[in-house]
This record gives C-alpha cells, sequence and structure tokens, in this order.
C-alpha cells in the first residue's frame, strides 16, 4: 500500500496534503464510533505534508515513506504534543521532546495524524483498561480491538491512518494485529531504540509497526530501526531495507510447530491453523513438530518480572514532576498507610503520593504495581524475581535448541478471536490467558509477527485469525519474507 | 491469604493509598495471583544462571557530559510540573 501510493505522490496523482485530509476526514467519519484516537496532530500533519508536495512539486526525490500518513501510540512522546499513555495521571501532560523513533519517522518524511488509544500503560489484551473509554473493533464494533495497542491496530485495520507504531511487551503489537485483522510486527529486542517510549518492562518492552501489508510493516521497520546512544539496550545497527528481503520465496526453510502451543487448540481456530501449515507446505516449506518444554511456566515468568519492572518504572508517577497532582483533603483522611510511613514529618508529602497514585492510576495499573512492589519487598526477591530471571533463561534455552533444528517456529497468534466487550474484564487472570501464546517471544527477545491467515465467523462476522512467526534472534527478514510470501498466495 | 497487614504494607511501600474496601480487594486478587506463580516451585533452578541481558548485550560507555536543553527547553520541561518557583520543582514540606 506504502509504494502505491508512494507512486501516486511521485506521478503527482495524489498530493499528500490531499492524502492527509482523506485520512482526517476517515476519522472525523468513523472515530466517534471506533475510539482509535486520543489526540489529533493536524497542524502538525499538513505542514509535514505540505513540505513533501512542495519538494514533489520542485521535482525533488522523495522516499517511500515520505507524506505517507500514520499514528502513534500514546506511549510515545511526541514533541509538543499531548502524551498520556492512556492513564490519567498524564492527562496535561506534554512531551518536550521527540521519541528516537519519531526523530527517525520525521526525518523519513512521515506525515503523523494522531495519537492513538491504548490500554492504561500498556496493561491490558482488550484495550478495556484505557482511562479515555475503550476501542471498538472495525471489524466488529461489539467486540474490542484488543490490547494494550489497541487504537493503533484500529485505526489501520479501520483506514484511519496507512500504518502505526505500538509497543509490544507481551503481546501488545500482535494480539491487536490479530483481532483486527492486520499486520503487527515486534522486533528483536533491542532492534528498535524505546527512547522516549514511556517504560512498562523495561527488560521486555519493543517498539513495532502496524500495517495492512508485510512489506508495508517492513518499510516501518527499515525507518524506526537502528543503533541508538539514548538506549543502552539497543543493538548495533543493520541498515537493512527489510522491504528489500521480500522475495517471495520460502522453498526449503524448516517451520517448527510447537506441540504445548497446538495440543489444546480446538475448533474453528485449529482449522484455519492447520490451513496455514498446509498452505506454508504448498509454497515449498517443511513442517516440524517441536518442543519448548518451558512453555508452561511462561505465563507466571512474564507476570512476575513484568509487574516488578513496572512498580520500579511507575514509581516516576508522583505527583511532584510532571503529570496530575491529586490532593484530596477527603481522599486523605481515609487512606491507610503503615506506620513506619505515616510520622508526622513526612505525612503532608506522603499524602500527595498515595492520594495522586490512588486517583491517577486506573485498577489493571494499581494491582500490578502492588503485585510487582510485593514480588521485590525484602525477603521475597529470591523466591519471585530472581527465580522467575531464572526460568526465564531456561526458556531462552528452549528456543536456542529449537533454533538448531528449525528456522521458525509458528502457531496462532492467540488461543481465540476477538472477544465482546466485558466478557473479560472482571477475572485478571482469564484476561492474562490471551496472551499465552506472545509472552515467550518478548521473555526470550525474539523477533514475532503476526499476520491475517484466516477467519473465523461468530455471529454472522467473519472474525480474523493471526498467525505468529518467531524467528532467531535479529532475523527480521526472515520472519517478514515468510509472512509476506504467504500472503501473496492467499487466494 | 495476604493479611490485612501485608497489604497496607505493600500499599505504603508502593505509595497507592487504599481504602478498606481496596485491601479487601487486593487480598483476594493478589492472593490468587500469587498462587498462580506457585506454579515455578515445581522447577529446580539452583544451577541456571539468571538472564542478565536477553541478547547478551554488555556494559556500553559514552563521554560523562550532559546537553544542555536551553532555555526554551527548560521551559518546555517545567511546564509539566504541577507546582514550581523560581524554576525549580516545588516538593511539598517534608518537615
Amino acid at each position: 500500500m506504502i509504494k502505491e501510493l508512494h507512486k501516486k505522490l511521485i506521478n503527482k496523482e495524489i498530493t499528500s496534503v490531499q492524502l492527509t485530509q482523506d485520512y482526517f476526514n476517515a476519522i472525523e467519519k468513523r472515530d466517534a464510533e471506533i475510539g482509535a484516537y486520543l489526540t489529533l496532530t493536524k497542524e502538525l500533519a499538513m505542514q509535514q505534508a505540505e513540505f513533501v508536495d512542495a519538494k514533489i512539486s520542485k521535482g525533488e526525490n522523495i522516499e517511500l515513506l515520505e507524506g505517507i500518513p500514520g499514528a502513534i501510540k500514546d506511549m510515545i512522546c511526541v514533541d509538543g504534543v499531548r502524551t498520556t499513555a492512556g492513564s490519567k495521571i498524564l492527562d496535561n501532560y506534554i512531551a518536550p521532546y521527540d521519541a528516537t523513533v519519531i526523530k527517525k519517522l520525521k526525518e523519513c518524511g512521515a506525515v503523523i495524524l494522531g495519537k492513538t488509544n491504548q490500554d492504561e500503560f500498556a496493561m491490558g489484551s482488550s484495550g478495556e483498561n484505557s482511562a479515555y473509554g475503550p476501542t471498538k473493533n472495525p471489524v466488529d464494533p461489539e467486540r474490542v480491538a484488543g490490547g494494550s495497542s489497541s487504537g493503533s491496530a484500529a485505526a489501520v485495520a479501520g483506514d484511519e491512518a496507512v500504518w502505526s507504531l505500538g509497543t509490544d511487551t507481551g503481546g501488545s503489537i500482535r494480539q491487536p494485529a490479530a483481532f483486527c485483522g492486520i499486520v503487527g510486527l515486534k522486533p528483536t529486542y533491542g532492534r528498535v531504540s524505546r527512547s522516549g517510549a514511556i517504560s512498562m518492562g523495561s527488560s521486555l518492552d519493543q517498539i513495532g509497526p502496524f500495517a495492512k501489508t508485510v512489506e508495508d510493516a517492513a518499510i516501518i521497520l527499515s525507518a524506526i530501526s537502528g543503533e541508538d546512544s539514548l538506549d543502552a539496550t539497543s543493538a548495533k545497527s543493520s541498515d537493512k531495507k527489510y522491504e528489500d528481503y521480500l522475495t517471495g520465496d520460502i522453498a526449503g526453510k524448516i517451520i517448527g510447530v510447537p506441540k504445548e502451543y497446538v495440543e489444546s487448540l480446538e475448533g474453528e481456530i485449529k482449522n484455519v491453523f492447520e490451513k496455514s501449515l498446509e498452505k506454508f507446505k504448498s509454497l515449498g516449506a517443511k513442517i516440524e513438530e517441536i518442543s519448548l518444554p518451558h512453555s508452561q511456566y511462561a505465563l507466571p515468568v512474564y507476570y512476575i518480572i513484568m509487574t516488578s519492572e513496572v512498580s520500579s518504572n511507575l514509581a516516576k508517577f508522583d505527583g511532584i514532576k510532571f503529570g496530575m497532582r491529586f490532593d484530596d483533603s477527603a481522599e486523605s483522611k481515609s487512606q491507610l498507610s503503615s506506620s513506619e510511613n505515616s510520622n508526622a514529618t513526612s505525612k503532608k508529602l506522603l499524602e500527595t503520593y498515595l492520594d495522586t497514585r490512588k486517583i491517577g492510576f486506573g485498577a489493571e495499573v494499581k494491582r500490578r504495581i502492588m503485585l510487582g512492589t510485593y514480588a521485590l519487598s525484602a525477603g521475597y526477591y529470591d523466591a519471585y524475581y530472581l527465580k522467575a530471571q531464572k526460568v526465564r533463561a531456561l526458556i531462552r534455552k528452549d528456543f536456542e535448541d529449537a533454533f538448531k533444528k528449525v528456522d521458525f517456529i509458528y502457531s496462532p497468534t492467540c488461543p481465540e478471536v476477538a472477544f465482546k466487550f466485558g466478557e473479560k474484564s472482571n477475572d485478571p487472570l482469564k484476561m492474562y490467558l490471551s496472551d499465552i501464546y506472545t509472552i515467550t517471544a518478548n521473555l526470550a527477545g525474539v523477533p514475532a509477527i503476526s499476520f491475517p491467515i484466516g477467519s473465523v465467523v461468530e455471529d454472522g462476522k467473519a472474525l480474523p485469525v493471526g498467525g505468529q512467526l518467531i524467528g532467531k534472534w535479529f532475523d527480521e527478514e526472515g520472519i517478514l519474507n515468510m509472512a509476506h510470501t504467504f500472503e501473496i498466495n492467499k487466494q | 491469604m495476604l493479611t490485612r497487614e501485608e497489604i497496607i504494607n505493600v500499599a505504603t511501600l508502593a505509595r497507592i493509598g487504599v481504602s478498606e474496601k481496596d485491601v479487601e480487594n487486593y487480598q483476594h486478587d493478589l492472593s490468587a495471583i500469587l498462587d498462580y506463580f506457585k506454579k515455578l516451585d515445581e522447577l529446580d533452578v539452583a544451577d541456571v544462571e539468571p538472564i542478565g541481558h536477553i541478547t547478551g548485550m554488555q556494559n556500553r560507555f559514552r563521554n560523562d557530559s550532559n546537553d544542555d536543553f536551553g532555555k526554551l527547553g527548560k521551559e518546555e520541561i517545567m511546564k509539566n510540573a504541577p507546582e514550581t518557583k523560581d524554576g525549580f520543582i516545588k516538593v511539598k514540606s517534608v518537615l
């Protein structure tokens, strides 16, 4: 889609200003229902579009992404633009700088339409935890768009943006991509700089693209990846143009299907998945059953590590340095706190902290901070965080062993299709289980892509099913080519 | 099940205000999830090295220098603070 639009731009069939305006019109028409956007950046977008149009009319060359409009998850800072992370506590926060990915996209001339809705601080699998209301799935508005990058997925699926960025800590790009029927990529840990992305679980977080096609996702990845002195965990740049690796040839590639992932699969999703295996076979790939024996421990490991890191990362939201401050004397009187901290000398400051965080954070965020604080508190560190980091080493070893035998690991992205609002919101454990296939890629740090492989009909609606390909560390081009080859050979 | 005192202690450490009702809810929710974490007790990991950095990256160094945001940059940053005085962020009284 990006290449076609690029051609139209250079052939002067359309202008970037027109294109951008068309997307704002689409947003105006649909977004009251869908709820994909939290903030629109019209002025910025139009400036960017006019700049590109001026270049074209002067006969200058433009890059692939120049003048192509997209959307940014509200977890990522855009200079001078409100950045809430879906939370009330950052309701009035204006980012004073660009995240590295935004700097790079601006240098590429991409147009930014606005900031998208999400579960608060990226905590959730349905978008229902946003402080600004849920995002509806454009495929069926009675269903969730998935989460936590709910708005970024819905914006692309609902034709309210050509591409978008999300963040993925345990599946927050891949699961909503699967639920909305589009492509979502979580790169290798370190491939993309996180500088300027609000941190959640720092040993797990990655930024990645959403798009309608695998090629578009590859183009966005080429633009945003690379080493960055502002993110000490970022890996050496590869300077790859990922879109140049989409050969459409996957003959001889070996796909491993983990028996632990698929043995519990049932019903229509199982059929769709098995058909996709046949398709891969017909394209020349070999399928092998593999085992990832520690998969059953991934969810507890993930929830210990992630909540521990969350409790530390979110300590900065205190009502003092930035964001909202809530000082409610009626609240303060009802606060319970343990005696060591509530001595008279620090009472006022402590009350500000307690009130601000009680009122500013939503229920799921507080639950995770509480869990992580407990796991890191004196006497429990060895039993929880340290133990989890050890089991995480075993999970990574499972992947190392598997990748000695196979080139890729393949499964459905989720054990289910998009569910209806409210179906899981009262049961945190049940909600956590929708991340079961996606979290291991974050724990092991490997790249993974979700792409549409078919659909399941429920209530007369064809609900998309996503397939997930996991690649070796830094083999983004491998999984992109696999998914691309599948995509162009769909009937 | 976590006790009332344990929850209040964790909430205080986390700087999250809680009411009696919140304490009860956390006792229930957190205990259920902590029980689920017990699954890891099945594994003996005594000899396993814990993960440091997932792709095995080592320490990285840069020059020990600072970038000045400039007057404009400082203003942009300070605009986000709930309370400022004379170009400083104002903290609630601790005495």
